[in-house]
């Protein structure tokens, strides 16, 4: 079930084997994971396999740890995070999200425009209030001036922005249930239909989108209320 | 092994150390004078040949159109990031330098790359660790500053190339204070490291548990050190002298450097004295005295103090953590001595900083003990393992001018990304991918990292390649990109064009170039000392030959002792001491039944009333047992 990173016997460090990040750490595709149990094992492994420990060996041995550090890494920082992990494995079924889609790519490199994303339906009428509220505030600044009231109502925005994906984030924590309930029956031998897990996977997607669309927005506020 | 040891050296804007791991702690290797600090400067003296060090920072005085100091300021940076530099500090670029060239300046009548500037200094450390060890140094540990991007990395791993190091790893300035402290206090913890050097200013936060040592965020400004304050104070005296005493001695590089000198002294003094006193010989001969109290200092650097306040609230952001919540403020630097720097660094935290270790020597310990950690480690650092981060994020330049991030500031590295591109017109051969360093939207407020021309896509119609593209940045912080077509599974090759770097030929050659003469003195001295060797072992031989013990051995191993004799008095002629090694000791491992042989018969004789000396030994030493104690120095 877990990629063998090293030889049990002499320790050394084999070449990395083509594995996903859950099967990296011998876990199955479940959502719900023990993430303090994620960090023992990554430190435990980074021990074993970092350059650093690597460093007296050949060659090709130096070459693997440099390659299986580099899985080790980026497999613990998807992992960890909630939002990254289920958009990984959103990605390794085989769905995209509004943002990385090919077909967003391939607009923006015709268009020779910055990707967009979809406003959610339910977000438009915020939205439109606050990009009003930030370009009367870029308006001001360019003449030097700025208004103070107008720079707490867009903080007030941004703090009710953060609040929704804080819920945001609850929901999706929501829908981990029964995408894990899906994987244990997989599991125990029964079968799953495609069907079942596009209905739970379609949930998640819509909230990723939505929290991305948040997220970015939240960027984008907190920078022009930086500059 | 003596030859196999790692040192670990800082490369500093002002001043660079050279440590090693002395059993159970790191230790710094002192210079001819006894110094353990090496200043950054380095001049051509009347010979024209390169000066580094205290020798150096004289000249900068008396011949400064022949001297460098700050040349850290340079590394890995381009002609237009530089004008800000040109107007502070007196470095000359190279008077032919064409645009887009790396850039050059000028020493006299030659012109040096900032990276072989950096290599005279580290050549020079590299000296003092030999003469201390009394054997060759040939593998290191550099530190850079953690906001270092990838060219000013790759130029420091160049500057080791160029000094005939092998950089066995580039270790964050800040990481290696940590490392330092952690082993002298090993506690767990949240260890925030504020590094304020000569040149560069960086922030790090790190949590410490069970040997490992995991930095969470670093940020910093490579543009901000002890170098501004003293050019602060520079201004103001030029100013001064022009205001009361009529005098502009801007173009007067002797002077501006008395004064740098003089302002340098005082600044050191206001740590400690509550006022000090500038005073500088001037031309025509007047006088410029001026005292400064602590005070009019502080409120002076106050706005330069304040410039490092940023990027300790935004890596505190990244952690995602409080001030309240570091457990230890680590200094690092000469200029934390300042009082008002510890005052601002106790504020922020919340609490009285870490003033135990040497801020001017706790990065070179630092490094000394990761270079013990690659070299398979000790009791005293068994357990421990850095896991640094990327400083900044790592991007792609799309269409319309934007970046897209593909590995993401403060990443543990290793970290890699791949990205999928393909072709827009039938038959394309090459991709052209433009990497780019830094946090903003827009391609053009980034720092150009390198452009990356993948070369040989089989023809195919337009859109149908699928080239996979793998960027991984290893555990310097240096990235590497590979490529392959994955329908067709070719390999692309992939040519770099770094944006600020000097090309592997180029190093090549400077190599070659900058051949070390003290170097070749101490292979001189081991050759020497290899013949003289030879030569006892063959006279003594020769008596062999004429002994006794000779006629009682067979003919075969006759013959096979006088084709090892033949062996070395070939080759003890030739330059290279390890074949002459080699064959002083076949011939040792071929006669030691000869020289048992002789040692009976001078027993036996002996015993027979007859001394040593009438024994039929010969005059000389013996011949000498390979497991014998070596007679040599």
């Amino acid at each position: 079930m877990r990629a063998v990173h090293f030889c049990e016997s002499c320790g050394r460090v084999q070449p990395p084997a083509p594995v996903d990040y859950f099967a990296f750490f011998g876990l199955p595709k479940k959502l719900n994971i023990d993430t303090a149990a994620l960090d023992r094992d990554f430190y435990d492994l980074s021990r074993k396999l970092h350059p650093d420990i690597n460093a007296r060996a050949g060659g090709q041995e130096q070459e693997w740890s440099l390659q299986q550090s580099s899985m080790l890494n980026d497999a613990h920082r998807t992992l960890k995070n909630p939002i990254r992990r289920t958009q990984y494995l959103l990605k390794l079924e085989g769905v995209e999200l509004e943002e990385q889609s090919k077909t967003a790519t391939e607009q923006a490199r015709s268009t020779g425009q910055a990707k967009k994303q979809i406003v959610p339906p339910d977000l438009l009428e915020e939205v439109f209030e606050l990009n009003v509220q930030l370009e009367e505030m870029r308006g001001l600044k360019k003449l030097g001036e700025d208004d103070p009231a107008l720079i707490e109502e867009i903080g007030r925005q941004k703090l009710e922005l953060e609040e929704k994906n804080d819920a945001l984030l609850q929901e999706l924590h929501k829908y981990w249930k029964p995408w894990d309930a899906l994987i244990d029956r997989e599991l125990s031998g029964q079968p799953v239909s495609e069907d079942e897990r596009r209905q739970v996977r379609d949930n998640m997607v819509d909230v990723l989108n939505r929290h991305n669309y948040i997220r970015n927005l939240l960027r984008d506020v907190s920078e022009a209320l930086e500059n | 092994m003596a030859s196999d040891r790692i040192v670990g050296i800082d490369l500093g804007t002002t001043n660079s150390l050279v440590a090693f791991m002395h059993g159970e702690g790191p230790v710094v290797i002192p210079g001819e004078d006894g110094s353990n600090l090496l200043p950054s400067v380095v001049a051509l003296d009347e010979k024209n040949q390169p000066v580094v060090g205290n020798a150096a920072r004289n000249a900068l005085i008396e011949t400064p159109e022949l001297a460098v100091y700050s040349i850290k300021r340079l590394m890995g940076r381009g002609v237009e990031d530089v004008q800000e530099e040109l107007k502070l500090f007196p470095f000359q670029l190279a008077k032919d330098l064409q645009p887009g060239e790396v850039l050059r300046i000028q020493l006299g009548h030659k012109t040096f790359t900032p990276p072989e500037i950096s290599a005279l200094i580290l050549r020079q450390l590299k000296r003092n660790a030999e003469r201390y060890f009394g054997s060759p140094v040939k593998e290191a540990v550099i530190t850079v500053p953690a906001y270092f991007n990838d060219a000013q990395r790759q130029a420091t791993k160049d500057a080791g190339r160029i000094a005939g190091l092998e950089v066995l790893r580039l270790v964050n300035e800040p990481t290696a204070a940590a490392l330092a402290y952690g082993l002298d206090k090993k506690q767990n913890g949240i260890v925030a490291v504020y590094d304020l050097g000569g040149g560069t200013f960086d922030i790090s936060i790190l949590k410490l548990h069970d040997g490992i040592f995991e930095v969470i965020a670093t940020n910093g400004d490579t543009h901000l050190g002890g170098d501004d304050i003293d050019n602060l104070l520079i201004a103001i005296a030029l100013t001064d002298i022009q205001g009361d005493l009529g005098l502009d001695v801007r173009r007067n590089a002797e002077v501006v450097q008395a004064i740098r000198k003089a302002v340098i002294e005082a600044k050191i003094a206001l740590s400690s004295q509550p006022s000090a006193t500038l005073d500088v010989e001037l031309p025509q001969g007047k006088r410029y005295l001026r005292e400064i109290t602590r005070e009019q200092f502080e409120q002076l650097i106050q706005p330069i103090i304040d410039r490092t306040m940023g990027p300790c609230k935004q890596a505190l952001k990244d952690a995602g953590l409080k001030p309240g919540q570091i457990d230890e403020v680590v200094l690092v630097g000469g200029s934390t001595r300042i009082p008002k720097v510890r005052a601002i660094v106790k504020d922020l935290f919340q609490r009285e900083p870490h003033t135990g270790l040497n801020p001017d020597e706790v990065v070179a310990l630092g490094a000394a003990i990761q270079a013990n950690i690659l070299g398979g480690g000790s009791q005293a650092t068994e357990s421990m393992l850095l896991l640094d981060v990327t400083p900044l994020s790592l991007g792609i330049e799309v269409a319309g001018g934007v970046t897209d991030k593909i590995i993401l500031r403060n990443s543990t590295i290793p970290a890699s990304a791949r990205q999928f591109y393909t072709t827009q017109i039938d038959g394309q051969a090459n991709v052209a991918i433009h990497v780019l360093q830094g946090e903003r939207e827009l391609a053009k407020d980034c720092r150009s990292l390198a452009r990356f021309d993948l070369k040989g896509v089989p023809p195919m119609a337009a859109g149908m390649a699928r080239i996979e593209v793998k960027f991984l940045i290893d555990a310097n912080g240096i990235l590497s990109v590979s490529a392959r077509e994955q329908r067709s599974g070719k390999e692309a090759e992939i040519q770099v064009q770094p944006s600020y770097g000097l090309t592997d030929s180029q190093v090549e050659s400077m190599i070659l170039d900058s051949f070390d003469s003290a170097e070749e003195d101490f292979r001189q001295r081991q050759v020497i000392e290899a013949r003289n060797e030879a030569e006892t072992i063959l006279a003594a031989l020769g008596k062999g030959k004429k002994s006794a013990a000779w006629a009682v051995l067979t003919k075969p191993e006759k013959k096979n002792i006088e084709k090892l004799e033949k062996r070395l008095i070939d080759v003890r002629l030739e330059n290279d001491y390890q074949r002459i090694r080699k064959a002083i000791d076949e011939l040792n491992r071929g006669t030691m039944r000869l020289a048992e042989l002789m040692m009976d018969s001078a027993v036996s004789t002996a015993l027979k009333g007859k001394n040593m000396d009438e024994a039929d030994m010969g005059e000389g030493p013996a011949i000498p047992h390979p497991v014998a104690k070596a007679e040599f120095e």
